[in-house]
């Protein structure tokens, strides 16, 4: 059993050199060798599928490991190991990237494809190695039990994916790639540090260990002081990545301007596996010091993340940035979860970290597609989809359902119980406010949804041919102008060649998953309990 | 072989000033070819540090690990990062960027009272550190264990610190680099003074992230300076609500 804990980052490796590695020779002019198109069609299709696969591999491992009962498996002393909840992490981390890869599939007709050849461009080999890489790393964060690895795989992930995020090119992107990459290393760095005084507590209590099952055994006498700076930067350092306020602000940059997948992946995965670190050390600090500090500072942080999120919803005018700060708003909950403790909360933690995962990778998949079809991720310029592109309306106003936690969706479900746990944890007031910002979201978010699918067709072209008019009429030459502007075609929508549609089972299967998941005691109940049981009772 | 106990504790004493003189310069200098060069002085008396503690040895410490991380980390902060940077600055130069950091938002003399109020804190903050490592080693034998090295801990804190003052102080995307390496020397200053190090294993890979994160901001340093002209990272205000 030890050994399945391999399989995950070494198919990642693998899969990773695949998609890397160099297409077939181009047919030299003396003439086209026999058998090099089929080579290069089939280069061309493992770097395509390369991300789909490690997904499906990360899923297959994740569920065979939640269903393995008896000792727990472990593999080079404390390097990998996976106990309910590592297994549970690694089945979303699987779920998630699946739909985000599967989904992310572009049908190969664009011109350039072919212009290019069956072979993969360079650029497309890079980025498939990159989400392989990403992926390992997720893999190799949630099965360790060493935190210096745990440190090591988040950081991994953060070099895995300031390439993709600045894979447009353009200043945008840049601007982007570079903000997340240096807050985010600056903000691990301080979980580093954190992790480093655990280090120095452990050895000072006579056992140098990073292992977690040592630190939260409570049989090393841990110097109190100490493990709370350390505890306390650990949290901070891990809730920069997470994204939780105040240390939010390369989300919605790093988010809105990478391709589409990868923000699903960014924000399914990377968030949901930085906030798993803050649930390990969280759970170490409740041994030696008592839960008071992390809640203190979990419960900060929730709030002020559920703030900011409500506040920059209501008035965001861009799609993908508002689905970023929904992310916010998510993490949020986590945070507050996390804060309440106890069996019931954390068991709603964990399943809102899986319904979150999947609706939010599927919403960002249509906001690709929608990007594609309509050239604008502008709210105000996107009118009437229901009736224009049922195939991306529908899609987008169940996931917006599914996020916004209207039952009979998990989220419903795990926002519930959460608030329920703190206010018999006796947090009343803070789930009070928990609430009315909940209700600030859904105001802003089902005010931007609508204002996108609902609506005559022939709408989103009036909006333009207004525009043109208006800015026209202000010219000197008026009249002559203005009936240029109104004969004149909507402006086309740019690069729609093929981008705008793909596959529909992923999104299906994601957000059918979210949709029942809630209603499964047996295997589903009893895989969080089992989980949250990990993390101790406090 | 190892030195005495005094002598061990006077040469984390002088390895630890070294560390913390460089990064008081660092916030001085705005000259940047003149910031890699101090860099590189600071990962030497780094890696002299890690030498001394695993020389003076202490329970729990394998002298031949650490050896090994004083190498590593010679090779890694005192040579290969300063020359990624020296690289990326002189192509920098000839591509027509300014060698100095020009109009920073803090200057010289206000960042030098400010670092002495952070060393100040630095002081404060970390006497729990200190205290816990030392109290909690027990002294068996007083000279060598981790009680001589834990009185320099602040100095740690006040590199991480300085390092924060760095990143938020400067505008050229360079110096923002040097800033988070003055950032993760702390890390590092702290992580040999508290702990005698990490395991070598955790020491290789925070090193190869170390190492891959400078490559990845010097790449994309390039290529902004191809985008829009320059490295001052003022004009990257595109992307706001």
């Amino acid at each position: 059993m030890g050994l399945l804990l391999l399989l995950p980052p070494v198919a990642a490796l693998l899969a990773g050199l695949a998609a890397a590695a160099p297409r077939p020779a181009v047919p030299s002019p003396s003439g086209p060798r026999p058998g090099a198109r089929p080579l290069a069609a089939l280069s061309a299709a493992t770097t395509r599928l390369s991300g789909v696969l490690v997904s499906a591999i990360l899923l297959g491992t994740g569920v065979a490991l939640l269903v393995h009962r008896g000792a727990v498996p472990t593999l080079g002393g404390d390097l990998l190991r996976a106990d309910a909840l590592s297994a549970l992490m690694l089945t979303v981390v699987g779920a998630v990237g699946l739909t985000a890869t599967w989904a992310g599939l572009e049908p190969r007709t664009s011109p350039a494809a072919s212009a290019h050849g069956p072979g993969a461009t360079r650029s497309e080999r890079r980025y498939a190695a990159l989400v392989c890489v990403f992926l390992g790393a997720m893999a190799i964060a949630v099965t360790t039990d060493n935190l210096g690895v745990l440190w090591v795989a988040v950081e991994a992930t953060t070099i895995a994916t300031a390439f993709l995020v600045g894979h447009r090119g353009g200043a945008r992107s840049l601007e982007a790639a570079w903000k997340y990459v240096v807050l985010g290393s600056v903000g691990i760095a301080i979980a580093l540090l954190g992790t480093v005084l655990l280090y120095a507590a452990s050895r000072s209590a006579g056992e140098p260990t990073l292992s977690w099952t040592r630190l939260v055994s409570g049989e090393l006498p841990l110097d109190p002081a100490l493990v709370k700076v350390a505890a306390g930067l650990a949290v901070l350092g891990f809730a920069t990545k997470a994204g939780l306020a105040p240390m939010h602000s390369w989300l919605p940059d790093a988010h809105s301007q990478a391709p589409a997948p990868v923000s699903g992946l960014m924000s399914g995965v990377l968030l949901a596996v930085a906030f798993y670190a803050i649930l390990r050390v969280r759970a170490i600090a409740a041994v030696v010091i008592g839960p008071g500090l992390v809640r203190g500072l979990l419960l900060t942080a929730g709030l002020g993340s559920l703030a900011v999120a409500g506040a920059l919803i209501l008035r965001q005018r861009d799609h993908k940035r508002m689905l970023a700060y929904s992310s916010i708003e998510h993490m949020g909950v986590l945070a507050v979860g996390a804060a309440v403790g106890g069996p019931v909360a954390l068991a709603a933690v964990l399943l809102h970290l899986i319904g979150h995962g999947l609706a939010k990778a599927s919403l960002f998949v249509v906001a690709g597609r929608m990007l594609a079809s309509e050239g604008t991720t502008t709210i105000a310029e996107v009118r009437g989809l229901l009736s224009r592109r049922a195939d991306l309306a529908v899609p987008l106003v169940v996931g917006m359902a599914a996020l916004l936690g209207f039952p009979p969706f998990a989220l419903f479900f795990s926002e519930v119980a959460i608030v329920l746990a703190g206010w018999r944890a006796g947090l009343g007031w803070a789930m009070a406010l928990v609430v009315v910002l909940l209700l600030v979201v859904v105001a802003g978010l089902v005010r931007a949804t609508a204002a996108m699918t609902l609506g005559p067709a022939d709408q989103a072209h009036a909006v333009h041919d207004e525009r043109t008019t208006t800015t026209i009429t202000s010219a000197p030459d008026g009249s002559a102008s203005v009936a240029v502007a109104t004969l004149a075609p909507p402006p086309a929508p740019p690069q729609a060649h093929g981008a705008d549609r793909g596959p529909m089972l992923p999104l299906v299967l994601a957000l059918g998953t979210t949709a029942v998941i809630g209603f499964f005691a047996m295997p589903v109940g009893d895989v969080l309990a089992r989980a949250a049981a990990v993390l101790g009772l406090s | 072989m190892s030195p005495s106990g005094s002598v061990a504790t006077q040469l984390v004493a002088l390895t630890a000033g070294a560390l913390l003189v460089t990064s008081v310069l660092l916030v001085w200098r705005r000259d940047l070819s003149a910031q890699v060069r101090l860099l590189m002085l600071q990962g030497v008396a780094l890696a002299a540090l890690a030498t001394t503690i695993g020389l003076s040895g202490g329970p729990g410490t394998s002298r031949a690990e650490l050896l090994l991380v004083a190498v590593l980390v010679l090779a890694l902060r005192g040579w290969l990062l300063p020359w990624v940077l020296g690289r990326r600055l002189r192509a920098g130069i000839e591509a027509g960027d300014a060698a100095r950091e020009d109009g920073p938002r803090l200057n010289p003399t206000a960042g030098l009272v400010l670092v002495a109020l952070l060393t100040t804190v630095a002081y404060l903050v970390s006497r729990p550190i200190s205290e816990g490592v030392a109290e909690h080693a027990g002294a068996p034998t007083p000279a060598g264990t981790a009680g001589p090295a834990a009185f320099a801990v602040p100095v740690g804190i006040a590199m991480v610190l300085i390092g924060f003052l760095l990143l938020v102080g400067r505008r050229r995307a360079m110096s923002q680099l040097v800033g988070f390496l003055v950032l993760d020397n702390g890390i590092a200053t702290v992580a040999f003074l508290t702990a005698a190090g990490v395991p070598f294993a955790v020491e290789l890979g925070i090193s190869s992230d170390v190492l891959l994160v400078v490559l990845i901001l010097a790449v994309l340093s390039r290529r902004i300076h191809a985008q829009i002209g320059s490295t001052t990272l003022d004009s990257m205000t595109e992307l706001r609500d």
